[in-house]
C-alpha cells in the first residue's frame, strides 16, 4: 500500500515525509526523521518518555499516527534549546543533577515546560501531579521537582 | 532536604563538590544515544517471536513461510546457536550455566514461561519483520505450569527440568524436583540460642516478584562481517559482560567482538545479562546486514528477569535486655525459569546488620514457569530483609523497647562475625542509627491513622577488575577513559578524583566510557562498585602519570626525579636542597612533551579488594486510609553510610532513587498471571511503578565514616538503600493500624482486608 506523504512543522520547519497508515508519530521522528531525542519506554502512552507538543498540546507521540501530523506544528526535545542558549529547565535539570540515566529526561522537559507555559508559579504539588504522566526510575523525582520549581523561580524573574 | 555527617578528617578541594555532569548536555537536548539509537546504512530491524504459552514441549518450527516473505533476510532458531556444556561456571554466589543461558535466549526443547523467545527474523522494515513473525508456525505440547513458589516446591507439581536433582543435599534426593539448589549458612549453637532466650517471635512472609522497571527496553544494533568480526552497539551494565557472553554464546573469538557502550537507560541489574544482543549478532550473520533489535515493553515485561519473589519464615530470639541471642531464617526464591535466584545473598545479607551469636539461614532456589530472575539492586538483600526486619520489630515490640534503640543494641561491629565466615570490618552502621535517632521527625507527633516505621538493610558493595587510561592531552587538559558504563553519574565522579589527584580543574578532565577494544577489560556496572574500583584504577593511573610529569619536570630541571614533588597541579622542587625552580604546571609540563619523551599517558588495571559494605537506616510515616486500604508515605528519611560522597548531588540521587523503587516494591508493584500462566500487566499502566504524586521529598542523610581502603573513603552507595523500605513500611503500618502486613504488595486490597479481619468481617 502507499504511503502517505504529510507535512507538518516540526520545531519551527516545514517538513515533508512518507509514513504507512500504522505508524506512529513517535515512530516517524526517530526511524524516518531521525530525531532519537524523543524516546520510547513503553509504546502505549504509560510513561511519558515520547513526550511532544502538538499544536502547544502535550501527548505521547507513540499514541498519535504519523498521519496526524499534517499541518500540525510538533515540538520535540530537539527543539528545546535556542542555538546553543539551554532552556533555563535544561540548565536546572543539570545544575540539581536531575537525571541520572536520562532517558526519561527530554520526556520530562517537554512536559515541564508544557506546564510553566500553563502555570508559571506551581506548588510542588501542582508540579507532582503534572509530571505524574512522566515515569523516572532513577531518582525518586526528588530533584526533578526541585528543577522544575528552581527553573520557574527563575522564569518569572525574567 | 539532605544532610551530611562528616566523619572524615582529610580536607578536599575538588571532591565533595557538585558540578553539572561532564555528559550533562547531551542528555537534556536529546543527542544523548542510548541502546535503539544507533543506526548504520543497510540495516534491518529485527524482531523475536514469543511462546504464548507458560510451559510447552516444541514439536517443531516451520520458519518456511516466513523466509519466503518478500523482504525477509534472515530467520533464526535456537538451532543457530551452539549448543552448551552443561556446568556451572564462576563462584557459587554469582554461577552462571551457559546450557541454560541459551536456553534462555532461545528456546529448544521447552518453552518454560510466556514470552519465552523461540525465533527471530530479520527485515527491511518493521512492518514486514511483524509480518513475518505471523508466518512462524510453532507446533506446541502445552503441559501443565507451576507460578508460585511453594507451589512448585509440592512433591507433585509439574517439573520444568525432569532431571534435576537439588544440589547441596546430602545424600543427593534419587527424584527431580523444582528445586535447583539448598544453600545453609550456620554459626553458633541455635538450639541452645533459642534456649535461653527470653521471647522468640516466629513468622511467614511472602515477597512478589518485581521488575526493575528501568525505562529503556532492551536494544541494540549489531553489525557481522564476512571476516568473521563482529561489532555491537548495545546499551548495557558491561559492554564487557556482553563481549564475554556473546562470543561465548555464538563460539565467536573474544577478540572478534568488539562492544560500544551505549548510553543506558536505567538498568539497575536487568541488564547484566544479555537478551538481544546474541540474537542480532546471528541475524546479522545470516543476513549480511546490520540489524537492530530493539524490544517492547510487554517484551520486557515478560521475558526479562525481575527479580525474585519468595517465601519466607524468621524466627528471632531475644533477652528481656535486648540482646539478640538466637536466628533462624527459611528463604525460598524463585529463581524464574532457569536456576539462578539471589537466595545466596539473602542467606547472607538477612541478619548481617547484627551482631547475633547463633544464626542459621537456609535458602532454596527454585525453578517456576516465569521469566529467568535477574539481578536487581542489592540482589536478594532486600527480600530477606522485608522478612528479618519486620521481625525484628515484633521482637523489639514484645520487650518493649525502641525500634532504633534495639537495633543500636545488636549491631554488628568490625571484629563481629558473619553468618558466612568472615568478620565485620568496617564501622558505618551505628552511626546510621544515632543519625535518625538524632533526626526530629523522628519523634515528631502522628496524627490518626499514622504511623511510623524504622528498618535496616545491608549490602556487600563490590569491588573487582577495572581498568583506566588517562591521557594528557597537547594542551594541558587529560582525558579520562575508562570501562565502567555510566548509569547514574559515574563519569563525573571520575572527573572528580581524576581532577583531586592530579590537582587540576574539573572542567580540564574529561571522562569517557571506552569500548571493549579501547580500555582494559572491566567488569560490570553493579554492586556499587564503580566508583571504588574504576575510581581506584582513575587514581592509580592518574598517579602513574604524575610520576611521568615529575620525570619530565626533573628532566627540564635537570635534577633527579626524587627530588620533585607534585603538589596543587605542580611540579615543584622538593626542598630547598633540591634547587629553586618556579613549579611547573601541568599544562607547561604537556607543552615541552615532545622534547622530554613523547605523549603522556598511563593505564591501571587492577582486581580491586577492600571494598566496605553499605549500611542503611531508614524511618517512615505512613498514614493509612481505612475505607480503602491505601498507604500514604507522609515522610520518608533515608540515613546511609556512604564512605566518602564524590559528588553528593549523584549519591543522594541513588539514595531517593533506591527508596523510590523499595516504596513501589512495598506498595504496589507485582506481576498478575492467569489460570493459564499468562501474564496479564505486561505494561506500565497495570504494572504501577512510583509516579510522581505518589510521593513526598525523600530526605537523605549522608554519613560519611570513610573506608581507609581508598584514597578518599569511598564506599558503594547505589544499593543499601533499597534494603529497609519495605520492612519499614509494614512496621509504619503496623504502628499505623495495628495490622502485621506479612505479604508484598501492601496493596489497598490486601491492607483493607488485614483491617477488615479485625473489624470482625
Amino acid at each position: 500500500m502507499a504511503k502517505h506523504h504529510v507535512t507538518a512543522t516540526l520545531n519551527g520547519n516545514v517538513v515533508e515525509f512518507l509514513c504507512e497508515t500504522h505508524q506512529t508519530l513517535l515512530e516517524v521522528l526517530r526511524d524516518e526523521l531521525r530525531l532519537t531525542g524523543t524516546k520510547e519506554g513503553c509504546g502505549t502512552g504509560d510513561c511519558g518518555a515520547c513526550s511532544v507538543t502538538v499544536d502547544a498540546r502535550l501527548m505521547c507521540s507513540c499514541l498519535v499516527l504519523g498521519v496526524e501530523a499534517q499541518g500540525k506544528s510538533i515540538q520535540t526535545i530537539e527543539g528545546m534549546a535556542v542555538g546553543t542558549e539551554l532552556h533555563p529547565l535544561q540548565r536546572k535539570f543539570l545544575e540539581h543533577a536531575a537525571l541520572q540515566c536520562g532517558i526519561c529526561t527530554p520526556g520530562v522537559l517537554i512536559a515541564a515546560r508544557s506546564l510553566l507555559e500553563r502555570n508559571p508559579d506551581p506548588t510542588e504539588e501542582e508540579v507532582r501531579y503534572w509530571l505524574a504522566g512522566n515515569l523516572c526510575r532513577c531518582t525518586g523525582y526528588n530533584k526533578i521537582v526541585e528543577a522544575v520549581l528552581d527553573a520557574a523561580r527563575e522564569m518569572r524573574r525574567v | 532536604m539532605s544532610t551530611t555527617i562528616d566523619y572524615s578528617e582529610k580536607k578536599l578541594k575538588v571532591i565533595g563538590t557538585r558540578p553539572v555532569r561532564p555528559d550533562g548536555v547531551p542528555k537534556v537536548t536529546g543527542l544523548a544515544q542510548y541502546g535503539a539509537d544507533f543506526s548504520l546504512p543497510g540495516m534491518l530491524w529485527g524482531k523475536i517471536l514469543r511462546s504464548p504459552h507458560a510451559h510447552a514441549r516444541i514439536r517443531s518450527i516451520d520458519t518456511s513461510k516466513a523466509q519466503a516473505l518478500r523482504g525477509v533476510k534472515a530467520v533464526m532458531t535456537s538451532a543457530d546457536l551452539p549448543e552448551q556444556k552443561f556446568e556451572y561456571v564462576g563462584p557459587e554466589r554469582l554461577a552462571v550455566n551457559f546450557w541454560h543461558m541459551t536456553r534462555n535466549i532461545m528456546a529448544r526443547e521447552k518453552v518454560l514461561y510466556e514470552g519465552h523467545a523461540v525465533a527471530a527474523v530479520a527485515a527491511i522494515s518493521t512492518t514486514i519483520a511483524d509480518e513475518a513473525l505471523r508466518l512462524i508456525e510453532v507446533d506446541y505440547e502445552v503441559l501443565p505450569h507451576v507460578i508460585d513458589v511453594d507451589e512448585a516446591m509440592q512433591p507433585d507439581a509439574p517439573l520444568l527440568f525432569e532431571d534435576m536433582i537439588t544440589r547441596g543435599v546430602e545424600p543427593a534426593p534419587n527424584k527431580p524436583s523444582n528445586t535447583s539448589k539448598r544453600v545453609e549458612f550456620k554459626i553458633g549453637d541455635l538450639e541452645a540460642g533459642f534456649a535461653a532466650a527470653d521471647e522468640i517471635v516466629e513468622m511467614d512472609f511472602k515477597t512478589a516478584p518485581v521488575h526493575q522497571g528501568y525505562i529503556e527496553p532492551q536494544g541494540c544494533l549489531a553489525r557481522f562481517d564476512s571476516d568473521g568480526q563482529a561489532e555491537l552497539w548495545s546499551s548495557s551494565q558491561g559492554h564487557f559482560i556482553v563481549r564475554t557472553l556473546t562470543a561465548r554464546l555464538l563460539g565467536m573469538k573474544t577478540g572478534d567482538l568488539r562492544v560500544h557502550p551505549a548510553e543506558i537507560g536505567g538498568a539497575f541489574g536487568g541488564k547484566t545479562v544479555v537478551y538481544v544482543e546474541p540474537v542480532a549478532v546471528v541475524l546479522s550473520r545470516k543476513s549480511g546486514h546490520p540489524v537492530k533489535l530493539v524490544i517492547s515493553r510487554e517484551e520486557v515485561f515478560k521475558a526479562t528477569g525481575p527479580t525474585s519473589g519468595a517465601s519466607m519464615t524468621v524466627k528471632i530470639g531475644v533477652k528481656k535486655d535486648g540482646k539478640i541471642v538466637a536466628a533462624d531464617g527459611l528463604f525460598k526464591y524463585q529463581a524464574g525459569a532457569f536456576p539462578g535466584s539471589p537466595v545466596m545473598n539473602g542467606c547472607m545479607c538477612g541478619f548481617a546488620p547484627y551482631d547475633i551469636p547463633n544464626v542459621r539461614t537456609v535458602g532454596y532456589d527454585v525453578v517456576c514457569n516465569r521469566p529467568k530472575s535477574a539481578a536487581y539492586r542489592a540482589p536478594g538483600s532486600p527480600i530477606s530483609a522485608f522478612a528479618v526486619e519486620s521481625t525484628v520489630d515484633m521482637v523489639a515490640a514484645r520487650i518493649g523497647m525502641d525500634p532504633l534503640q534495639f537495633r543500636l543494641r545488636n549491631i554488628a561491629k568490625p571484629g563481629t562475625p558473619t553468618v558466612w565466615g568472615p568478620k565485620h570490618a568496617h564501622e558505618g552502621f551505628a552511626e546510621t542509627i544515632q543519625a535518625l535517632l538524632k533526626h526530629p521527625g523522628y519523634t515528631a507527633a502522628l496524627g490518626k491513622n499514622q504511623g511510623r516505621g524504622v528498618a535496616s538493610g545491608y549490602w556487600f558493595n563490590g569491588g573487582g577488575e577495572s581498568s583506566a587510561t588517562v591521557h594528557v592531552n597537547e594542551d594541558g587538559t587529560v582525558v579520562v577513559a575508562t570501562g565502567s558504563p555510566d548509569i547514574g553519574g559515574s563519569r563525573a565522579s571520575m572527573a572528580l578524583m581524576a581532577a583531586e589527584t592530579l590537582g587540576i580543574d574539573y572542567d580540564k578532565v574529561r571522562p569517557i566510557v571506552a569500548d571493549t577494544n579501547s580500555v582494559g577489560y572491566t567488569q560490570g556496572t553493579g554492586g556499587s562498585r564503580v566508583t571504588y574500583a574504576t575510581g581506584l584504577a582513575v587514581v592509580n593511573a592518574c598517579n602513574k602519570v604524575i610520576g611521568e610529569l615529575r620525570a619530565r619536570a626533573a628532566m627540564i630541571w635537570d635534577v633527579d626525579a626524587d627530588d620533585v614533588i607534585w603538589e596543587d597541579g605542580c611540579a615543584r622542587p622538593a626542598g630547598k636542597k633540591a634547587g629553586e625552580f618556579e613549579p611547573l604546571p601541568l599544562k607547561a609540563i604537556a607543552a615541552k612533551r615532545t622534547v622530554t619523551g613523547g605523549p603522556i599517558s598511563a593505564s591501571a588495571s587492577l582486581n580491586a579488594g577492600g571494598q566496605a559494605p553499605g549500611f542503611a537506616t531508614e524511618f517512615c510515616d505512613v498514614e493509612v486510609d481505612p475505607e480503602t486500604g491505601k498507604v500514604k508515605i507522609l515522610r520518608f528519611v533515608a540515613a546511609q553510610d556512604v564512605g566518602r560522597a564524590i559528588h553528593p548531588s549523584y549519591v543522594e540521587g541513588q539514595i531517593q532513587g533506591g527508596v523510590v523503587q523499595g516504596i513501589g516494591w512495598a506498595l504496589n508493584e507485582e506481576y498478575i498471571y492467569d489460570r493459564a500462566g499468562r501474564l496479564t500487566n505486561a505494561g506500565f499502566l497495570d504494572y504501577r511503578i512510583p509516579v510522581a504524586s505518589d510521593l513526598p521529598m525523600i530526605e537523605t542523610v549522608l554519613v560519611e565514616v570513610p573506608n581507609p581502603n581508598h584514597p578518599f573513603g569511598v564506599k558503594g552507595v547505589a544499593e543499601a538503600n533499597i534494603v529497609p523500605p519495605m520492612a519499614a513500611i509494614a512496621n509504619a503500618i503496623n504502628n499505623a493500624i495495628g495490622r502485621r502486613m506479612t505479604e508484598l504488595p501492601m496493596s489497598p486490597p490486601k491492607v483493607l482486608a488485614a483491617l477488615d479481619s479485625g473489624r470482625g468481617g
